[in-house]
Order: structure tokens, then C-alpha cells, then sequence
């Protein structure tokens, strides 16, 4: 179910300001795809646009195409209720609805969505996605507790769970281990290789270890200068990005030189 | 796989729309309901203006009927302040810094329950407990105070003039501005206080340098609120009230001014026909009082929230 | 004080001792006894009354404490001393109405009550006996109403102004007539709802459904902020999380803000519920009085507790002892009743409301 995604001459606005000029990139399949650069450079607004979550913000715009599988996230008649269906996300804190037990967060997407299912089916979902966040273990013996009575780790991978029980081709992932200790950093590290066999991963980090770790392909964002528009400096594989690159800022940036 | 369309499908177009066209609704609906007040009130108000006498209490016109009564409006809610001000400060202050952090809590509790009373009981209050002591103490500011205007007496034995109206009021407002005021206090940033203290200010000076000149706008807003109450207020000072729709600043005596709430209590279950109407005129005329007083109260607070600006 | 840039040299300070003269801890509760001394004396000798001697009890307190820190701790430790004992003071003060307010219900209303009291109308009473079961329907019908009318109104235009019209024009006006309406005279509210009625019954019209109109003008305001408080507590993360999982903007909201949100705005609804019930003079207007029971909110006068109080004490008919009464046990029934709805009040918000994780 996994999809590639083609992303050509992408401008993001908020509001008269231009937060991103010009990216231009493939997003390949059953992979792991790293963003990186400082603070401000606009990655977070990209993988933002990535499935039209800029949209919650008033005045955020898009100008350019994102293809996913043949289809143009922007055309007319997309709804961007539907694209987040399909393409789904985590937060850089974990944000389980509070309201709800384990059980509940799980299926939130579904029930959410109003979609019927019966008990064995919607017990069978639950169990699926909390293994596939390496949480089934841990909660199994506590379905009906709240969320938030979990540990930080433990929610944000309850937070995976809820987004992958919908079956998305597509998981974004916005610094999601920046609130979390290295503990469950690396949990969450090891699941995103165990994910990367089923569906396609964008992950944005500021921590370049974890890049390097992590991802297949790393994308290198900069500011040109302070109030400019930030742009997508290099895109190449991971091995190549950290051993050679091809952009000086770009080695400047990975050996810690600026930024 | 084939590509799952991206389209929004019907039923998700239409939850929303009729979602947000309910809220909208409510919202319009206020709009609504509050330009109803206004308009049927002036509806109903307008055939008082050419009121004959005889629908007027003897007065010759409603404008001479309605001017003694916002005399007394006034009047009542103005003493109720000056009473109520100081000591509202004051308790917000014994909550927000003086009393242990243990109590303040309980404190502002207890507060919140004096708001909490129906003004009908508060009227029992102050016909049975309040008045009858309080003229006893009339008695002797006639006879010590009497050379004042406001004390010449003859003071009156049960004590229910438009000075006790105005302990009962102040008594209302009360928890309405001290429950501002200790919000606001509370929110004094401690830096600012931490920053005093630490330059050798006794809690008083502290207070004085940071906590009244941060809350001054809410303070005073919140004065005008509870102005907006007791100007409103109807049932206590109907009931404690011993009104004869005079205008005069002897405060302590049995001759007194009503105000425009406990006169149209007073009178409306059996007024019929224009006195109707002219009870609702003067309604009218409290709703536009009370909507200048609240207007300049809200204006106050917000301009000191932009001017507090972080 | 003003030290410069320049000077930064070690200042020595010549002997500058950190101990001042001070008035013992013990002080203030010896001004006090003092005080209460003083002024016990004119009670004794010349037979003034027990305030007065509470009164001048302050009075020399407040006097007396600052002028002796005056002399030993120096003028400003003085006006400390000073505002400290005016705030408490004030406090005190404070206290009083409640305090005898308190008793004067309690002891006059609980000897009124008793099974025939809340079972027992007023219909064909003369003197002794009857009850307030009439007007504690009629209070529980019209407030009831009235949070039928007010609650959805209420919670819609919160979700509007918060969810919806963010900085629109249109919600900056709902926001400032919102509170223009808070401070709405209660009895403008009910010449409002006799104005509105007139229109289709006739003049006179008296009915239930009025009084709920009127309460509603007054509770819708409250309602609405405390919805709007509730919701701007909501995270922005919980909304994103729900985008994020395809879940429309509806969906959203009632599933998910407004069920976080929801301790918070049920508190808010039982804090109006509590004010409006105990709400007399639109009801005297529209609503009227009665002895009998009437369940119908949409004919004839409807009795409720307040208006009853009122009339039971303002004309208790002849003799007046029995009228008075029950006015009292009446008020008693009243205070209960908004106590208890303010105690339920900070039990919802306490118990029910989630962690969101601040």
C-alpha cells in the first residue's frame, strides 16, 4: 500500500510571506526519507504540506504539485479531509486524546470517521496497530486505562499506533522523539525500521545522529539568508549525504561547521 | 493498488456545512435576541411618552415621572459602590496576598457563596436583620450628625432607606469585584513583585509599586461592573426599600427615592394598560444606563489588556 | 541605590547592621487585647451596645499597632502594619452579612420544615400549613427551560466564536454584545420576555415559558463564556491530531474538543443553572404567581420559590406569622438548592475534567 511521492516546484505562503521556495523532490516507496536543517528553514511547513495540515494554520497556501501515485494532492475537488485519510501523522509531542482509553485512541480514526465494524473486527485493529507500534506488550493487560496515563514514550508510540490502525500509505513524522529521553528515542527508532517494510516514511529530526540512523534519503533544508525563504539545498542517500556531499554548506551544516 | 480517490465525498461536505451553519446560527442568534430586547422594549416603551398624568402617579409627564426614579438609581448605586470598592480591594487582597496559601482558597470560596445568594433572601436580610440595626444607628447619626445634609433625619426606625438599600447592594457587589480583583492581583507577574521586595519594600510598598498600578484598568472595570449590578439589582431594594419617589440626599430618613428596578417589582403585577407601558419606558431607560456603564467598564478593561501587552 | 556602571569598586559598608528594631511576634494580639479592653469599658460604664464595643475594638486596633511600630520600626514598617490590619479588617467585615445572613436562614427557615411543607401546594390555604411543592415545580420546569433554550444557544455561539469565527468581524461583535448581555438588568430581561409575549397573547399574558425566556437572556451570556474559556484550554494538538487521522472539522469537534472540553462547560451550565434559579423579579413579571400546581410551562401563571418567598413575606396575609414563615423555610429550600447546585458545580469540574497534559 505503500506510495512514492513527487513533489515539483513547491512554493508555501503564509499569509504575503513565502516560508519555502522551489522544492523539488521524489519521495521513494517502502522507504525512510529524512529531513534536516536548522531551525526556521521551513522543513516542518513542507512536511506540513505533504498531506495540507499548513491548512489549520489561516492564510497558509500552496503554490506547485505534490503527486501521490498519479494523483495531484492540489488539484481541485481534493478534499484535504480525505488526503489526511491517506497520509497520516505524528507530532513532535505525543498528543493522545485524553478523553479516551488506549483501546479508544486506537481506533479513533475509525470511529472518528463514523465507519462500522464489529468487535472481533475493531479488537483485531487495535491488536495489529499496537504491535506494529511495539506497544501491544506493554498495554495489552490495560485497553480500557486513559492515554495519558502512559509514559511519554509510550504515547507517542500509542500515537504511531492510532495513525497506522487507519492503514495510511503514507506516515509523516514531525521531530517525534524531540520530547522524549534516549530511552524511548530509540524504541521509537527501531519501530520506524520495522515500519519502513510497509509503508513509505517522512520523518523531520534535528538531530542528525538520528537522520543518519534512521533514513534512506536525506533532505538538507537552509535559509538563504534571515528572512528569506528556506529551500531544499540537496537530496541525496543518506550514506552519500553524510560521507560526501555534494553541496559545501551542506557538509558544513553535518560537520557542525554552522547552523 | 489502485489510486483511492481524494475527492470528498457528499455526506463529509454536508456535516460540516450544517455543523457550521448551526454555530453560525447561535451566534446570529444572539445578535438576534439582544437587537429583540432592544426593539420590543422601545415597542412597548414608546405609547408611555404621551402618558396622561393619571397613568404617571400624579406627574405631569414621563419625564418627570422617570427622573426622580434614575435619581434614586444612582443614588443607591453609588453609595453600594463607595462601600463596596475599598473593601472589595480589600479582600481581594487578604486572598491574592495576605492570607496563608492553605486559606485563601477556603477564603475565596466563602466569597463566591455571598454571590451565590438569591437577592430575593438578601432582601429578607435586610428588612429583618440589617434595617432594624441600622436604625439604630440612624438615630444617633441625626442626633450627632444631624447639622450633614445627608443625616438631618428624622431618622427612620426601621431603618429602611436608601442608605441600608445601599449597604444591601454594596453587599451584592461585592463578591462580583472582589472575584475580579483577586483574578487580577493574582496575575501580577511575580518577577515584578519578587523584583520590590528584593529592593527592600515592606509587602505594602510591594503592593503599592506592582500589584495596583498592573491591575489598575481591571480594577476599575470591575468597579463598573458591580456598578452594572447594583444598578440593576431589583429585588432587595424592593423589598428593603421604604420608597416615596422623592428626590432629596437625606439618606437616613423614611422619605425616600426609589430606583427604577424596585419600582417597576413594585408596580408591574398590578399595572394594566399605559402604566404598563410606561413601567416598561423606564425599563428601558435602566437597560441604556446599565449598557453605558458596562460599555465604559468593558472599554476600560480592554485597553488596559493591550496596553499590558506581552 | 543607584549604583552606576563605573563604580564598581568594593563598597565595605561601615558596620551596617542587619537587625532593625522590631515589635515582638506576640504585638498585635496584645494591641488586640488591649483594645478589647478599652473598649469593654463604656459597655460596662455607660451601657453601649456590643457592636459599638467590636467597632471601637477595631477602631483602637488599627490606631494603636501603627502608632507603637511607628516609634520602635520606623514610619514605613508602620503604614505596613497599617494596610495589613485595614485588608483584614475589611475581610472581617466582609464576613458579617454572610455570617448573620447564614444563621437568620438557618434558624428562622428550619423550624418551618417538615414533610407537609415540600409535599402540600397553597391552594385553599388560609393561615397555618400548605407548603412550597407548587413553586419548586414551577422553579424546576422554568429552570429547565431555560437551560433547554440557553444551553445549546449558549454552547453553538462558543464553538462559533471559537472554532469558526476566530478574529471575524461578526465574532467580534458576538463577543461584545455577549457581554453588553452579562450585564443585562434581571428585570429588563423579564419586561423583555412580557414585551416579546404581549405580541402574540394580549396584554397580561402570564405564563411559565416566559419566565424561561427571561431566564435565558440571562443565562445564555454566562453560558457562552464559560464555553469559550473551555475551548480555548482544548490543545491545538488534540485538533491536529484528529485532522491528521482524515477526521472532518464536525467530527472533530464534537468528537473530540467538545468531549475534552466538556467537564469544563458542564460545570459552566449548573454555575448558570444556580444563578438563574434564584433569579425573582423577571419571573414577578412574566411568570406571576399562584397557589396551585402547574406543570404546564405554556399556560396560566406558574409559581416558583423566589416569587414565592416574595409574596409569602411582602403579603403574608392575615395573620402575618404564617405567611412570613414559610417565606423563610421557603428561602432556606432556595439557598439549599443553589448551594447544592454550585457544590455539584466544582465537583464535575474537580472529578471529571481530563489531563491534557499542561
Amino acid at each position: 500500500m505503500a506510495k512514492s511521492i513527487d513533489v515539483s516546484d513547491l512554493d508555501i505562503y503564509y499569509g504575503d510571506f513565502k516560508a519555502v521556495e522551489g522544492v523539488n523532490m521524489t519521495i521513494r516507496a517502502k522507504s525512510v526519507t529524512a529531513f534536516i536543517g536548522p531551525s526556521g528553514c521551513g522543513k516542518s511547513t513542507f512536511l506540513r504540506s505533504l498531506n495540507r495540515m499548513h491548512e489549520v494554520i489561516p492564510g497558509a497556501r500552496v503554490e506547485g504539485k505534490v503527486v501521490v501515485e498519479g494523483q495531484d494532492l492540489y488539484a481541485d475537488h481534493v478534499d484535504p479531509v480525505e488526503v489526511r485519510r491517506q497520509i497520516g501523522m505524528v507530532f513532535q509531542r505525543p498528543n493522545p486524546f485524553p478523553t479516551m482509553s488506549i483501546y479508544e485512541n486506537v481506533l479513533a480514526g475509525n470511529r472518528l470517521n463514523a465507519r462500522k465494524m464489529k468487535k472481533s473486527e475493531a479488537d483485531d485493529i487495535v491488536e495489529r496497530s499496537l504491535k506494529g507500534a511495539n506497544l501491544w506488550t506493554e498495554v495489552k493487560d490495560r485497553l480500557g486505562r486513559p492515554g495519558m496515563g502512559l509514559s511519554g514514550g509510550q504515547q507517542q508510540r500509542l500515537c504511531i499506533a492510532r495513525a497506522i490502525a487507519v492503514q495510511p500509505q503514507v506516515l509523516l513524522m514531525d521531530e517525534p522523539c524531540s520530547a522524549l529521553d534516549p530511552i524511548s528515542t530509540s524504541a521509537i527508532e527501531d519501530l520506524i525500521h520495522e515500519l519502513k517494510s510497509e509503508y513509505t516514511i517522512v520523518i523531520v529530526t534535528h538531530n542528525m545522529q538520528q537522520a543518519a540512523r534512521v533514513s534512506d534519503e536525506t533532505g538538507f533544508f537552509n535559509l538563504k539568508a534571515a528572512g528569506q525563504p528556506g529551500h531544499l539545498v540537496e537530496f541525496n542517500s543518506t550514506q552519500k549525504m553524510f560521507a560526501n556531499p555534494d553541496n559545501d554548506s551542506t557538509e558544513a551544516y553535518i560537520s557542525g561547521r554552522f547552523g | 493498488m489502485t489510486a483511492v480517490p481524494l475527492d470528498r465525498p457528499a455526506t463529509t461536505r454536508r456535516g460540516d456545512s450544517v455543523f457550521k451553519g448551526l454555530a453560525t446560527a447561535a451566534a446570529v442568534m444572539i445578535l438576534v435576541a439582544l437587537a429583540g430586547v432592544g426593539i420590543f422594549l422601545t415597542l412597548e416603551g414608546v405609547p408611555a411618552l404621551s402618558a396622561e398624568s393619571g397613568a404617571l402617579g400624579g406627574k405631569d409627564n414621563i419625564v418627570l415621572y422617570v427622573w426622580p426614579l434614575i435619581y434614586g438609581t444612582l443614588l443607591a448605586a453609588a453609595l453600594a459602590i463607595l462601600m463596596a470598592a475599598p473593601l472589595s480591594i480589600g479582600l481581594a487582597l487578604v486572598i491574592s496576598h495576605y492570607a496563608p496559601r492553605r486559606l485563601s482558597k477556603p477564603i475565596g470560596y466563602v466569597i463566591d457563596l455571598l454571590a451565590a445568594v438569591p437577592s430575593v433572601v438578601y432582601g429578607l436580610w435586610g428588612i429583618e436583620f440589617l434595617g432594624p440595626r441600622l436604625g439604630q444607628a440612624y438615630g444617633w447619626l441625626a442626633e450627632n450628625l444631624g447639622f450633614l445634609p445627608f443625616f438631618e433625619g428624622p431618622a427612620s426606625g426601621s431603618g429602611r432607606t436608601i442608605l441600608t438599600a445601599g449597604v444591601v447592594l454594596a453587599v451584592m457587589a461585592l463578591p462580583i469585584i472582589t472575584a475580579i480583583c483577586r483574578e487580577i492581583f493574582s496575575q501580577t507577574p511575580v518577577l515584578h513583585q519578587e523584583a520590590a521586595l528584593a529592593l527592600g519594600a515592606t509587602r505594602w510598598e510591594m503592593i503599592r509599586l506592582t500589584v495596583f498600578p498592573y491591575g489598575r484598568s481591571g480594577m476599575i472595570s470591575a468597579v463598573m461592573l458591580g456598578m452594572g449590578r447594583a444598578l440593576g439589582e431589583t429585588m432587595a431594594v424592593a423589598m428593603v426599600l421604604s420608597a416615596t419617589g422623592v428626590v432629596t440626599i437625606n439618606l437616613i430618613s423614611s422619605v425616600n427615592p426609589s430606583t427604577i428596578a424596585a419600582n417597576i417589582a413594585l408596580g408591574f403585577p398590578e399595572a394594566s394598560g399605559i402604566k404598563v407601558n410606561v413601567l416598561i419606558f423606564s425599563g428601558l431607560v435602566l437597560f441604556l444606563i446599565t449598557f453605558v456603564v458596562n460599555f465604559l467598564g468593558r472599554l476600560i478593561a480592554g485597553r488596559g489588556q493591550v496596553k499590558e501587552g506581552r | 541605590m543607584a549604583a552606576t556602571d563605573q563604580d564598581v569598586r568594593p563598597v565595605t559598608i561601615p558596620d551596617a547592621p542587619l537587625t532593625r528594631p522590631q515589635l515582638p511576634s506576640w504585638a498585635p494580639v496584645l494591641v488586640a487585647v488591649v483594645a478589647l479592653a478599652v473598649a469593654a469599658l463604656p459597655v460596662v460604664l455607660l451601657g453601649w451596645s456590643l457592636v459599638a464595643m467590636v467597632v471601637l475594638t477595631v477602631v483602637i486596633f488599627v490606631v494603636a499597632l501603627p502608632v507603637w511600630s511607628s516609634s520602635v520600626e520606623g514610619p514605613r514598617k508602620a503604614k505596613d502594619r497599617l494596610a495589613s490590619a485595614l485588608v483584614w479588617s475589611a475581610f472581617g467585615l466582609a464576613m458579617i452579612p454572610l455570617v448573620t445572613l447564614m444563621w437568620q436562614v438557618i434558624s428562622n427557615g428550619v423550624p418551618v420544615l417538615s414533610a407537609e411543607f415540600f409535599t402540600y401546594s397553597m391552594r385553599n390555604i388560609v393561615g397555618e400549613g400548605g407548603g412550597i411543592y407548587h413553586a419548586i415545580i414551577g422553579t424546576v420546569i422554568v429552570t429547565a427551560w431555560a437551560a433547554i433554550i440557553s444551553v445549546p444557544i449558549g454552547v453553538m455561539a462558543g464553538v462559533y466564536l471559537i472554532e469558526y469565527g476566530a478574529g471575524s468581524r461578526i465574532a467580534r461583535v458576538v463577543t461584545f454584545l455577549v457581554d453588553v448581555m452579562t450585564g443585562i438588568p434581571s428585570i429588563v430581561a423579564g419586561l423583555f420576555a412580557y414585551a416579546l409575549f404581549v405580541l402574540f397573547f394580549g396584554p397580561g399574558v402570564r405564563m411559565g415559558i416566559g419566565g424561561a425566556v427571561a431566564l435565558s437572556v440571562l443565562m445564555i451570556p454566562i453560558v457562552v463564556r464559560s464555553t469559550e474559556e473551555m475551548l480555548k484550554l482544548v490543545p491545538d494538538e488534540l485538533r491536529e491530531a484528529s485532522y491528521a487521522l482524515g477526521v472532518p472539522k464536525w467530527r472533530t469537534i464534537t468528537k473530540v474538543v467538545l468531549p475534552t472540553a466538556m467537564a469544563g462547560i458542564v460545570t459552566g451550565v449548573t454555575l448558570a443553572v444556580a444563578r438563574v434559579a434564584g433569579e425573582t423579579a423577571p419571573l414577578l413579571i412574566i411568570a406571576g404567581d399562584t397557589d396551585s400546581v402547574n406543570f404546564n410551562a405554556f399556560a396560566e401563571r406558574m409559581a416558583t420559590l423566589p416569587v414565592f418567598i416574595y409574596y409569602s413575606y411582602m403579603q403574608p396575609g392575615i395573620p402575618p406569622e404564617f405567611g412570613q414563615e414559610r417565606a423563610w423555610g421557603a428561602a432556606l429550600v432556595l439557598i439549599a438548592i443553589v448551594m447544592a447546585l454550585n457544590i455539584l458545580a466544582r465537583f464535575i469540574s474537580r472529578r471529571f475534567t481530563p489531563k491534557t497534559g499542561r
